[in-house]
This record gives structure tokens, sequence and C-alpha cells, in this order.
């Protein structure tokens, strides 16, 4: 096993990064002076790619690796990936479904009472010594708000069943209206954010799904309204979500992710009903050592000829 | 509706409507005005260039009916100037303010703030817990001072599924808790002053044990000289390093140095504090810290549970003066 060559492309978790480096001959791309010219160097000997929701295997990456077999991503999503190049050369993907859906879930939540209650804003309020002066201000109730959820999978329907603990109506958009689910369909996003109250991304992102958010989308969301985006920041047209934020179009948004990470708008920095987390959604202890094991599982799977884990392609 | 009291002589208008004593504005009077109370005469002692005792003794000696708010402590003192009162309705989801037991000496009915607030202050705890596992707060402060960059990971947080969550007073409040957390996957478990057979949740009848088997302790209980500063160093320690505090009944129900110490020394994960023994203080070493999440007591302030505490208050109100049942009578002093 130790002649087999795996790399790994950004660094994402230290207990990943080390029993990969235990169990094969490992190649840490970030640490490479010039990329393309480690790529070529080591081709030969990569058989497997590591990647998260940050960086994957693009087709210009896969080309470069002609013994490329397995792409083993550390997140759900595989946007960074060319899954159809993957196909076409039969290389084998997987992800790691289910073992974070409770966490993001959790994250979609605590932004939502974040923004709408103003945890981080009357946090700062306290620690500035702001309180010794006078009241904070009211805040939006958060319970009994109607949510809207675009995408109801794993994701998805773990959003609903936390709200609906709090008396939240749940309604939906989905590419196809599901048959058992006793949440209200809408056929369109816009019809989605015209009825409701906070809006939340949780469909994979795809051709389709780019810029699902989009001004239109925004505007029906309205000045009441808030945007909860714990997919992928190419989901929301940005430049549109930032505008609407400072101009007062939509009346919160909670981010987890954005469309050039890490960079965030800086226009967002001064506005407080906002929160910005550095995509998070699921970093915890526990799930990242979960998710490690399931791309540890699924090479060790592949190099033993035995049917992999959670496989996309 | 509004049955006409009898007075003895004082020199208002509008004798035909009920009188009713506020001695400082509740907030919801400063947020909405008082038209919502139009049904009423309200004597307004804050007004009144007179001291408090004079004001009492001249125009207060035949009202029956108080709206308090519940930053105003109401003692034997205030009580002995007024002879004729039978009922005192507070928006204070708290009592800590009341002179229980001298109120039910003396047959004093109470008119709580009921449930009206259960469901903002449940809301409160649970975003508090979610940000201090999950670090919003902290992550927010880190990605607007720039430092998010591909290299250095943001600390993780801690999941909250399968967390034992002890939750310190199943009250109205505690109930709503309980059953945000359960969506959660956490597990709930309970101390109380009564076992309530309603419920599933494992029962503790102290909290000492309580936190011993627990990786979050949410305080949900009002306070009385029971549970002042029953949250103590012990209590903490058995929590554990891993341990969570979060507070959303009042300051004094926890120890607050030792609360401090605890933090500072490591021997608790984090806090979610609303309340805080001396308001608007807080412990300076508390202010640095990216492990604690804070807030100026203000769990309930949200104009839907203000709004609905107005209509809650006069219905109080007008179902003393009609002789009907309270809404919110507070038993079991």
């Amino acid at each position: 096993m130790g002649s087999i060559g795996v790399l790994m492309l950004i660094p994402m978790n230290t207990y990943l990064e080390q029993e990969l480096q235990k169990r094969y001959n490992l190649f840490k791309l970030w640490t490479a002076p010039q990329k393309p010219q480690f790529i070529k160097e080591h081709a030969n000997s990569i058989r497997a790619v590591v990647g998260n929701a940050g960086a994957g295997a693009d087709a210009e990456l896969i080309e470069a690796l002609p013994r490329l077999e397995i792409v083993s991503s550390f997140s759900v999503g595989v946007d960074k990936i060319d899954l159809a190049k993957c196909r076409e050369k039969g290389i084998r993907v997987t992800n790691t479904p289910d073992v974070l859906t409770e966490d993001v879930a959790d994250l979609a939540i605590g932004l939502m009472l974040a923004v709408l209650r103003r945890l981080c804003e009357s946090d700062r309020y306290v620690r500035s010594g702001k309180w010794k002066k006078g009241d904070y201000k009211l805040t939006t109730k958060f319970s009994g708000k109607t949510v809207g959820i675009i995408g109801l999978g794993r994701i998805g329907m773990a959003v609903a069943k936390r709200a609906e603990a709090f008396n939240c109506p749940i309604c939906y958009y989905s590419r196809t209206e599901k048959s058992d689910t006793k949440y209200k369909y809408y056929p369109s996003v816009v019809e989605l954010a015209s009825n409701c109250q906070i809006l939340v991304v949780a469909c994979p992102l795809t051709e389709e799904t780019r810029h699902i958010v989009n001004r239109e989308v925004l505007n029906a969301l309205g000045p009441k309204g808030v945007l909860i985006n714990i997919g992928r920041g190419p989901h929301v047209d940005e430049p549109e979500l930032v505008s609407a934020l400072v101009e007062g179009r939509l009346g919160g948004a909670g981010l987890d992710v954005y469309e050039h990470e890490p960079e965030v708008p800086e226009e967002l920095f001064g506005l407080e009903n906002v929160v910005l987390l550095p995509h998070v959604g699921s970093g915890t202890v526990e799930t990242r050592k979960v998710m490690a094991d399931l791309v540890l599982g699924n090479l060790e799977a592949h190099f033993s000829n035995k049917p992999l884990l959670t496989p996309l392609v | 509706m509004a049955t006409p009291n009898h007075p003895g002589n004082h020199d208002h208008q509008s004798k035909e409507l009920p009188q009713v004593l506020v001695l400082e504005p509740p907030p919801i009077m400063k947020l909405h005005g008082d038209r919502f109370l139009n049904d009423f005469q309200l004597l307004k002692a804050w007004e009144s260039p007179l001291p408090l005792d004079q004001f009492l003794s001249i125009h207060a000696q035949s009202v029956k009916a108080l709206l308090t708010p519940g930053r105003y402590p109401l003692t034997r003192n205030i009580l002995q100037l007024l002879p004729s009162l039978q009922l005192v309705v507070t928006t204070s989801a708290g009592l800590n303010h009341i002179d229980l037991p001298e109120f039910q000496r003396r047959g004093i009915a109470i008119a709580s703030a009921g449930d009206v607030y259960s469901e903002d202050v449940a809301d409160m705890a649970v975003g508090f817990l979610i940000d201090v596992l999950r670090k919003i707060s902290a992550a927010d402060r880190y990605v607007r001072k720039g430092l998010w960059d591909t290299k250095t990971e943001f600390p993780l947080g801690s999941k909250l599924c399968s967390k034992r969550v002890g939750i310190v007073g199943l009250g109205s409040i505690g109930q709503e808790v309980a059953k945000r957390l359960q969506a959660f996957g956490c597990r709930i478990m309970y101390t109380s002053r009564n076992k309530k057979p309603s419920v599933s949740y494992p029962y503790y009848s102290n909290v000492l044990e309580l936190a011993a088997d627990s990786d979050v302790l949410i305080i949900c209980c009002g306070l009385t000289e029971q549970t002042r500063h029953m949250i103590n160093k012990d209590v903490m320690l058995a929590l554990g390093k891993e341990g969570v505090v979060i507070n959303i009944g009042r300051g004094a129900i926890i120890d607050e140095k030792e609360l401090v110490q605890c933090l500072v020394q490591r021997e608790l994960a984090g806090a979610g504090l609303d309340v805080f023994e001396n308001e608007p203080h807080v412990p300076r070493e508390l202010l640095t810290m990216d492990n604690v999440v804070l807030s100026p007591h203000r769990a309930v302030r949200t104009p839907e549970s203000l709004t609905a505490m107005c209509e809650h208050v006069k219905g109080n109100l007008e179902a003393f003066f009609s002789n009907k049942p309270l809404l919110s009578p507070v038993m079991n002093i």
C-alpha cells in the first residue's frame, strides 16, 4: 500500500493528513512551489485525489493524472469535481453524505437565530460597554416564522425537522414535488421566496442551480426576509445579495459560504443584520473525524477491490 | 365590561373606569404607550412630583390593582401603603421582585406573565447553545476581522446531537427548550421542585447529580431563596471541562464569581448568558473570552412578545374587574 500515490489538494484535516501519510505515498499539493511541475513530476504514481468543498478534481487535473482511479472528497458537495469527465474515464468518486447532515442543519438554525435575534451584534454591544448606557433594541421573534427550503434532500429535511420544533411552517422548492412530505411545495424559487420569511439554500450546486437565488428572488424575499446560505456561494448572485442588503431590500442574511472563499464582500462587515461564518457547516471535531474515516474507508475499499462505502460515480 | 369601583375621596376624573396603579412603566408601556389600557384609569406614580409614599397615601388608598414591571421590588413597605390592594399584574417572567410570602399573607393575587414569553426565551436559550458549541459569534468576529484564509483553520466546534442537556426548572420555558433541543438529537434530563408526571425526560432530584450526568446545563428556573447561587462551584466542576452553562433565568442563580473562575481556569468549556448578578455590569474577564456569548438581558424583547404581553395584561385586568378567573394566576408560592 505504501507505493500508492495519493494527491491531497489543500489542507483540510490534520488527522486525515496523518493517516493518509501513514498508509500511502502522500503528495501535498499546497506545499509545491510550482504546482503544474509538481503534478507532472508525480503524475505516474498518483492513483487517488483527496479534495474537499474548496478544491476538487477538475478536467485539467484529471487529464494531468493518467493513473488516476479514484477521487475521494472530504465533503458532501462535489461541484468542484468534473463528474462527467470522471465517468468518461471510469474514475470512481466518493463523498461524505449523511455524516454531516445534522451539523449543517444545526448551523442553519443557529444562523437563523443569530440573525433574527441579533446574537452576534448584541454580544458586541455588551463587550463594547454599551449596555451600561442603555438597553439593546428589540429583535424579531424566530418561533413561528415560515421557513422556505430550496432543496428537500437530507440536509433540507433535517433543517425542516428542527424548524418544526419552533412551530415554523415549512415550505419548499425542489426540482420535482415530493409525494411523501406534508410540507407545502412551490414550483419556483420566486414563489417560495414570496411566501416565506426565512429562505434556506440546501440543494447541491449544479449548472442549473447556479445563482438560483438572484435579484428577483431576493426582492421577493423582501425587506423583512432573511436568506440563509449553507449550500455553496455560487447558489447566490453575491453582488445582488450585497446590494439588496446594503439598500435594505433584504432584511438580513446568515452566510456560511461565498462565491470566492475565503473572500467575503467587505460591504457586509458593517451590517448588523448579517452573520458571516467561514464555511464551518460540518466543522465539529466529531463530524470531521467521521468524514475523514469515510474518506480513508473509501480509499481502502477501492485499493482492496471491495465495494466503495459512499460512491457517487 | 369594566365595573365601576367605589372610591373614597379622590380628585381624579373618569370615576367609572377601574383604577390601576402603575409605579413605574413596564417595557410594554415604554414601547407601546398605554392605549391598550384605555379601559382603565391609570394612576401613574412616576409622573407625580410627590415622593412615592406621599403619592400613595393621597391617591392610592382604594386602589385594588397594581401593574408592575420586573425591575421594581414590591416590598412590605409599599404594601403597607396600599391597604385595598387585591391584585398585582406583573409583566416580568420572573417573580423575584415580589415578596411572595407577604403577598400570600395579605391574600393579594398575582397574575404572572404566564407563557407569553416562553417561546422567545426558549429560542434564545437554543440560540446561545448553538452559538457556544458551534462558535457562531466567535466565527463572525473572525471573518469581520479579515482573519479567514485557506491556510489556517478556524477552530472546530462541537456537535449538538447526543449532547446530554440538563434543564434546571421544567416550567413553561424549560419545556419549550426541551421540545426544541429534542429535534437536534439532544438527550433531555431535568431537575425541578417537583417531578412532572406528564413528561418522560429523566428526572433528577438535585442539580449536582444532574450536572454530573450532563454536558450542558440550561437555567430556566426562577430566582428564589432556594435557587440563589444554586449553580455553585461544585455543580460547575461536576458538569466538567467540556461543560456548557446557558443562563436565561436570573444572574443570581449562578455564583458568578465562581463561573468566571471556572471559565478562566478552563474548568468549563463555555457559557451563554443573558442575565448577570449585577446588571448591566458584566465581569470584565468575560468580555474578552471567545467561548462565551453575552447578551444584555433581552430574551423577551421582541415586538411579538411585547404585543402579546399587552393583550395578556389587559386580559388579566379585565378578568379581575369582572370577577372572572385570572388568565395566569400564580399558585403554589
